[in-house]
């Protein structure tokens, strides 16, 4: 028999390791782990590799739109065969605004970093209002409901489309409703450089805050009553409960929101594909438009995969600043 | 908030505030019901100041001559339009949709049954392996997942290259659309949660009477763990059937679903501004998931509450 002190590997391995070792598990979850290397795993590793790599465009040299004259690019390009290590040519490129692709990575980071912070917290907060406008119970609210959800149904393209329309000059109703509160400014939201990333603003929060908003109404319909009827004994009024007691409570869903918020704001360009796709100086380009830009219309390969690097390290810092976070909200 | 308000004449201040709501929700559901009246106009109807809403008549003109112009429907619905013959925009969206959700059923309880149920090495290691794909969204990779598509071959599905090689090619099939989510951890997340709460001494009692593996699943885990997997499906298919950047990247013509069709139909010249014909076009793409939302409002909220866990 084995004392408490002495380790003995034998016993180790038929007690503890080999019960733990039975191929069933594994195959089981043979099917997921295969799809989630093949689509997710693998390529993150082969981006890597990718944005250090020239590849040749697939046609002919004076069809393709634009062209990479970067230092560490030049003799590459100049070769009959591919492809070729670059080293770090497109990060250098990319972080020096003289070049066209740092320019253009720029003006996407900005456009990003500019559509972020306008959609998330103005679709966050209209989705709370909704949430408190729609949690009572009176009849018709239902309806109301579905009023405020029913963009998450509709596919972004469709979404898009239709509003389309709403920029279209002189009778768009967008315009018409902007001319009535006095507006008289330009009107093509779609064409005009200056105004197409807002147009892109706008469709994306109409079409997220009633996502949103279910949120905060499962956080609201889950409060403990007995508080509010605590406060009301006291006197406090509509305001104060609300500031005091319900926007505290709901800090969690509000971390939670924002978290899927960004995300998603992050990895949604279908609307530029239908509104802003007629733009090509790319005034309203965000990043992964930049991604999908980049490999398919302009086949500056490994650019797209640099790129796609950036994104990648982006999206994992946000993960570890939630993650950091909410570890702080547990302690 | 509380019960004891309900359905109570209401102060000045409640009449304020339901007349706010009653204003927004208007505000947020005139698109959609501009795009419903606008779709029953004649085709060759051209919109103009205060002319957006009812015109002359109401027809179903734009609906026939959209489906005439490109392929949403099946040959065998009637509409002769041009295309690939045995191809239609429904029917693709149909196909890859539910291949996706057919493959992702069986993957995510199979894996969220292992996570649940077994206790082996490396457990949790493969579970945050599988967790990344919350972190790096598949829409992100397009560009290296492209190239696996395209080169997709035996070697790909792990058969070593001297025993048998022979190239797949995936592209412009449903197969190449539905493949990065044939693995889901957000579906894998959801069934592991929902096995986890199966009480242990149900199992318990299962593993004594002998139960194998697939017993204890089908008959002791699943039965009370089906809401949270009809909420999955719900949430996937309607995810899926709306997808469009990736659908554009793999396919050209015969695989394409109906939201390239709809990108497709709104950019060709010819159609330019004949906003009842795109309207139609449109209400032909949103049209199965908006009534399905209606008829099961109630479900498809829930499950998009599930959804945010990704």
């Amino acid at each position: 028999m084995m004392t408490a002190n002495t380790f003995d590997l034998h016993t180790y391995w038929t007690r503890h390791l080999r019960p733990r070792l039975k191929p069933l598990p594994y195959l089981l979850l043979l099917p997921t782990v295969y799809f989630v290397y093949l689509f997710t795993i693998m390529p993150t590793f082969k981006v890597l590799r990718d944005s250090q790599t020239y590849y040749h465009p697939n046609r002919p040299a004076r069809e393709i739109m634009s062209d990479l004259s970067l230092p560490g690019i030049e003799e590459a390009k100049r070769s009959i065969r591919g492809p070729h290590d670059v080293g770090f040519a497109y990060f250098r490129a990319m972080f020096d605004p003289d070049t066209v692709e740092g320019e253009r990575f720029f003006r996407a980071m900005r456009n990003t970093i500019i559509y972020v912070v306008t959609t998330v917290p103005i679709s966050m907060l209209l989705a709370f209002t909704f949430a408190v406008l729609v949690n009572r119970r009176l009849r018709w609210i239902g309806s109301a409901r579905i009023a405020f959800f029913y963009p998450t149904m509709l596919p972004m393209v469709s979404a898009a489309t239709i509003w389309l329309f709403f920029f279209t000059p002189e009778y768009g109703l967008w315009n018409a409703a902007l001319r009535w509160f006095g507006y008289h400014g330009a009107e093509n939201w779609v064409i005009n450089p200056d105004l197409a990333l807002v147009g892109l603003i706008i469709v994306a929060i109409w079409k997220n805050a009633g996502y949103f908003m279910i949120f905060y109404l499962a956080g609201l319909q889950n409060l403990p009553e007995d508080v509010y009827e605590a406060a009301a004994l006291d006197g406090a009024s509509w305001w104060v409960q609300m500031f005091r007691i319900t926007l505290p409570l709901l800090r969690r869903t509000t971390l939670f929101v924002s978290v899927v918020a960004i995300i998603s704001a992050f990895q949604t360009i279908d609307h530029a594909l239908v509104m802003t796709y007629e733009l090509v100086t790319g005034e309203a380009d965000l990043l992964l438009y930049e991604i999908y830009n980049q490999r398919f219309i302009l086949q500056n390969y490994g650019f797209a995969n640099a790129l796609t690097v950036v994104m990648i390290a982006i999206l994992l810092g946000l993960t570890i600043i939630n993650f950091l976070i909410s570890e702080r909200e547990n302690e | 908030m509380n019960e004891t308000q309900s359905f109570k004449r209401q102060t000045p201040a409640e009449w304020l505030v339901t007349g706010i709501t009653v204003l927004l929700a208007v505000l947020w559901a005139v698109p959609i019901i501009w795009a419903v009246i606008v779709s029953f106009r004649p085709p060759d109807d051209d919109l103009g100041v205060d002319d957006v809403w009812f015109g002359n008549t109401v027809t179903l003109a734009s609906y026939q001559k959209a489906t005439d112009l490109a392929p949403f429907f099946p040959d065998w619905v009637g509409a002769d339009a041009e295309g690939f013959p045995g191809h239609s925009y429904y029917a693709n969206t149909l196909e890859w949709v539910l291949l996706a959700l057919v493959v992702q059923v069986i993957t995510v309880t199979l894996a969220g049954f292992v996570f649940a149920h077994f206790d082996f090495v490396g457990k949790r290691f493969l579970f945050y392996f599988v967790l990344m794909q919350m972190m790096i969204p598949t829409a992100v990779l397009l560009v290296p997942n492209f190239i696996t598509i395209r080169e997709f071959s035996t070697a790909t599905l792990g058969i070593p290259k001297f025993i048998y090689y022979k190239e797949v090619s995936l592209y412009d099939t449903p197969w190449a659309i539905a493949m990065p989510y044939f693995g889901s951890a957000f579906g894998t997340f959801l069934m592991r949660q929902a096995f986890l709460s199966v009480p242990k001494d149900l199992v318990e009692a299962g593993v004594m009477d002998g139960c194998r593996w697939y017993h204890l699943l089908l008959n002791v885990y699943l039965p009370p763990s089906y809401p949270s997997l009809v909420a999955f499906g719900l949430v996937s298919v309607s995810f899926h059937w709306n997808e469009l950047l990736w659908p554009l990247v793999v396919t050209s013509d015969k695989a394409r679903p109906l939201t390239m069709g709809l990108l497709r139909f709104t950019q060709l010249t010819d159609i330019g501004a004949q906003w009842s014909l795109v309207m139609a076009a449109t209400m032909i793409i949103v049209a199965p998931l908006l009534l399905a939302f209606l008829f099961f409002q109630r479900q498809f909220i829930n499950s998009f509450l599930y959804s945010g866990v990704k």
